[in-house]
């Protein structure tokens, strides 16, 4: 991967089907090593902000911020700088892949961390301290296993959500060039750029054997093995027994290597270096108040320093008459997200209460709606072009079921998982109470489900305006649709290097997400959690 | 006896800060000291600071001032020697009961190979044999305490401090495990050469202890202490051991005696202030003790020791009831025993909205909160009788802190609602004069 490159050089790419094992697996590794990064990053800062209350209060609203912008636009920005940094090696388009996708799994990851580290139960952590655990034994000790539940089913969503980004970041056009990273993104690009059917059904065929398998192997023993880290009884119906898990503990390998890990990690927990007694109480001497103004001026005049010099770049090269334009096209964007949150509302959540009431039919459909939220679904974007053109539809409704394709599973699992949870004492009341029809779906079901309804909604939304830079913009062989709104015009300024418009877009979409999540999402999130949560 | 100090208590004070020059005093003034070979009991009401000052023994938390002398070294921080047993257990529930045991060892430092034989052995002496490689979700609440009894045993300390160890296990797990404990103990199957506890269960104490210490509450000040001289095992049965228990219910009642003779005057019930902490009582609670204390058998008069058996509620669910029943006028304790008033009488009588019109009538005239409430929702005709319960919240925490001011005012709000004197709604923190159709 350290071969020389230079920006607008091509990489040989084929479209002979026996390369596909080899472009999946750079695929995967990207996806993997994305995550280490992720995940390193969470120990890190996410540790840091939960120790030092100061840290936190700079970190976590700016991570607030980041989960809601949609960051694949910024890959444009940051493969330029990657390629800079990198000079010439091929490393720098890879950093920039890896990074995109660094950037769309870490964020929920590092706020469920942060938010375990503060929710350790008060007890725990008098324990550790009356047993001596050194800072580095708590942090394996006592830290990390609390928040694994929430860690590992972050890391899932992450994951699952990063594919769709994975694709379309080893084919980026920018700066009126095309680069091309070996893998299955590119075959998918290469395979549309020559009209070429049978490329795209070989990356259906080949995405979905890695899913499948990235699912079983990986996935589901993971998240049947975190169930051992719950600190209280809390019951996850939506989460199915893995054969692999059940294959593995039956087997008397597992405990051989479990032993064999098992000294590795007491090794690991207990490394000497790092073994170091609570530093004792020391008199406090700073000026608490002080420093905290100190602090707060300081980091309040970094990011309106920022913010300002953005304004300034985009400023100087945008007259102001065109923000309006803009403005227009994030509310056609908008409009689109809503439309497309509502369309999958009507449709999942009686197909998914059905679902959800009969626990058999649950077991079945729950693990293949996670799994197909997970499937990329810009793979499947040929098919539609070629309806749309096939049919002369209209471009501007028909990229729409774009966006729906891959949101829509997590509202359905969620929903799965709500009418799953509702419990049998209030089913058996209404029924007893002769509550039938509207009536029973207006008092029993839609309000019990209201909080999965809106959890999944909002992951669904973010992932709407993630895919809309994706899905106004698709093409087939020389033809080339465009949608109206903001993301086909980040793309359209991307492709040509125009770096302030592109600036301009990204920033308009962050204000739309980020008023949107406060005055629409946020709310209804805290009204589910204070009136309808049933427990 | 050598009376040799293993740790030292010096004048402890705690408070505290809440937001500008107000404290909260939790500890006053605290002092005594555990001797080797002592069973040392903290004996007091819920919120009476007690737990605070454990653990500002056991160094987990700082005293505004005052010192803990540990062996002749002050204690400012988690110190060797002391292990410490939890209330909730405090178990990581990732760790099998083995690998949860050799945590305090794996701090130490100790090879793998010592720590499991150390740890099983300590397993073995309290009765865990066979569960090592079971995790704690898969235990008893009993199994799971003994865990922690084990944790804290196989470091080895010099001092065992507990913090309500058998308050969260049945009444027949618990008195099991504390045999077990006292076999240990009295056997020196341990390198353990004191143990202080605390409790609020006057029986537990006295079951238990060498040494009573009874703390007052609000601020956590010493009352009394008391040396109990039985020999184990001791039988809750015996006359001897009831002598202890009755003695130190007139203990706390005595002083509950004179805490109320600085408040009343004339002979009336007491007028508390707005910012007085009203303790939570369940209105279906105070009615049934009421009723309970109407019935024939009784005759309106009954002694608490009585009363706590037969209800089967410990100090700390008792004394909330006695204590607003006085408020209220309704009962009065006097001498260990609590005495039911006319008013109590004719509530304990009377139907359903007979009961409500009593109620509201007594909340209105003794509970100012309830009354100032009442006030200022009729003087706001204008803003439509409702005022928002941040308001009041304010209000209290000029008084109380954060906490306590939140559980204070949802104390008087259910109080209000069952009177019919004012209306909440919850979603709204709105409190309002009329009832919602």
């Amino acid at each position: 991967m350290a071969a020389p490159y230079q920006l607008g050089q091509v990489l040989p790419l084929s479209l002979d089907p026996h390369n596909l094992p080899k472009y999946a697996l750079f695929t995967v590794l990207r996806l993997f090593m994305a995550m280490a990064f992720a995940l390193l990053f969470t120990f890190t800062i996410g540790t840091f902000a939960a120790k030092n209350k100061r840290a936190a209060s700079i970190i976590i609203p700016c991570i607030d911020v980041l989960q809601s912008v949609p960051v694949i636009g910024l890959l444009s920005i940051t493969v330029v700088g990657f390629i800079k940094l990198f000079h010439g090696s091929r490393l720098g388009p890879e950093a920039a892949a890896i990074f995109a996708v660094f950037t769309a799994q870490v964020w929920n990851i590092v706020l469920s961390f942060y938010q375990s580290l503060c929710s350790v139960p008060l007890e725990l952590k008098e324990a550790a301290d009356m047993f001596h655990l050194s800072a580095w034994q708590r942090f394996w000790r006592v830290e990390v296993p609390f928040s694994v539940p929430g860690l590992l089913w972050n890391m899932m969503l992450s994951m699952s959500g990063s594919w769709i980004f994975l694709i379309a970041s080893e084919s980026i056009s920018v700066n009126k060039q095309t680069i091309l990273l070996p893998g299955m993104g590119s075959y998918l690009r290469l395979a549309i750029s020559q009209s070429s059917m049978t490329g795209v059904l070989y990356t259906i065929f080949t995405l979905f054997i890695v899913i499948l398998l990235y699912d079983q192997l990986f996935f589901r023993p993971l998240l049947g093995w975190s169930k051992k880290f719950t600190f209280e009884q809390i019951s996850q119906e939506y989460v199915t027994r893995s054969w692999l898990a059940i294959l593995l503990q039956r087997s008397s390998i597992l405990k051989y290597c479990g032993n064999f890990f098992e000294g590795l990690g007491d090794l690991f927990v207990n490394f000497l270096f790092l073994k170091r007694a609570q530093p004792l109480r020391k008199a406090k001497h700073m000026n608490e108040t002080t420093f905290m103004i100190l602090w707060y001026v300081v980091s309040a005049a970094i990011i309106f320093g920022s913010l300002y010099l953005l304004v300034q770049f985009i400023a100087r090269h945008i007259s102001l008459t065109e923000i309006p334009t803009v403005l227009f096209l994030g509310l056609i964007t908008a409009l689109r997200v809503i439309v497309v949150t509502l369309i999958c509302s009507i449709i999942w959540v009686p197909i998914g209460v059905l679902i959800g009431l009969n626990r058999r039919a649950a077991k079945i459909v729950q693990p293949v709606a996670q799994f197909l939220a997970a499937f990329p679904t810009n793979v499947l974007f040929p098919i539609v072009v070629i309806l749309i053109l096939k049919f002369q539809l209209n471009v501007n409704i028909w990229t729409t079921p774009l966006m729906l394709l891959g949101t829509q599973w997590y509202i359905l699992f969620n929903i799965i998982a709500g009418a799953s949870a509702l419990p049998e004492d209030l089913k058996q009341a209404t029924a007893n109470f002769g509550v039938k029809g509207w009536q029973w779906w207006r008092r029993l079901v839609l309000p019990g489900i209201f909080p999965y309804w809106i959890t999944g909604t909002i992951t669904a939304v973010g992932n709407c305006w993630n895919t809309s830079i994706i899905a106004e913009v698709v093409s087939w062989g020389a033809t080339t649709l465009t949608a109206t709104g903001l993301g086909a015009y980040i793309v359209k300024q991307t492709a040509i290097g125009d770096f302030p418009r592109v600036a301009l877009g990204m920033a308009t979409m962050s204000v739309f997400v980020l008023l949107m999540s406060r005055l629409i999402w946020r709310p209804l999130y805290n009204l589910a959690q204070t009136r309808y949560k049933l427990d | 006896m050598d009376k040799q100090a293993i740790f030292t208590v010096k004048n402890i004070r705690k408070s505290f800060k809440k937001a500008e020059q107000q404290e909260l005093l939790v500890l006053d003034d605290v002092n005594f000291e555990l001797y080797e070979g002592e069973i040392v009991a903290l004996l007091g009401k819920s919120g009476s600071g007690k737990s605070t000052l454990l653990r500002i023994i056991a160094g987990l938390s700082e005293p505004s001032s005052g010192t803990v002398n540990y062996r002749n070294q002050a204690v400012r921080g988690p110190v060797q020697g002391m292990a410490m047993v939890f209330q909730n257990f405090a178990l990581l529930p990732w760790l099998t009961v083995l690998e949860n045991v050799e945590l305090g060892l794996e701090a130490l430092g100790i090879p793998r190979d010592e720590r499991r034989t150390r740890a099983l052995k300590a397993i073995d002496i309290i009765g865990l044999d066979g569960f090592e490689s079971a995790f704690p979700k898969e235990l008893s609440g009993g199994m799971r305490q003994r865990v922690g009894f084990a944790r804290a045993l196989v470091v080895n300390p010099d001092v065992l401090l507990m913090d309500e160890p058998f308050s969260a296990l049945d009444v027949l797990t618990a008195d099991n495990l504390k045999s077990d404990l006292l076999d240990l103990w009295t056997a020196k199957q341990t390198g353990t050469r004191g143990i202080l506890f605390v409790t609020h269960n006057i029986e537990e104490a006295v079951l238990l202890a060498n040494r009573i210490i009874v703390f007052n509450s609000d601020p956590g000040t010493i009352r009394a202490e008391l040396t109990v001289d039985l020999l184990y095992p001791r039988a809750e049965q015996e006359p001897a051991f009831r002598k202890v228990v009755d003695q130190i219910y007139a203990l706390i009642t005595r002083q509950m005696d004179e805490h109320k003779k600085l408040l009343y005057k004339d002979q009336l019930p007491r007028i508390t202030d707005i910012g007085y902490r009203l303790p939570d009582a369940d209105i279906s609670e105070l009615s049934g003790l009421l009723e309970t204390l109407d019935q024939s058998e009784y005759q309106g008069r009954i002694s608490l020791p009585e009363l706590a058996e037969s209800l089967h509620l410990d100090v700390d669910a008792l004394f909330p009831l006695t204590e607003v029943l006085d408020i209220l006028g309704f009962a009065y304790v006097s001498y260990g025993e609590l005495i039911l008033t006319d008013t109590g009488k004719q509530f304990a009588n009377a139907d359903i909205l007979e009961r409500k019109k009593i109620f509201a009538a007594h909340l209105l005239r003794y509970v100012p909160l309830a009354k100032h409430i009442r006030q200022v929702l009729e003087e706001r005709r204008a803003a439509g009788q409702r005022a928002s319960k941040d308001r009041f919240l304010n209000e209290l925490e000029d008084f109380l802190s954060e906490k306590e001011a939140e559980r204070v005012l949802r104390t008087v709000i259910d109080w209000g609602r069952y009177a019919e004197l004012f209306a909440y709604a919850n979603n709204t923190g709105m409190l309002s004069l009329e009832n919602p159709n």
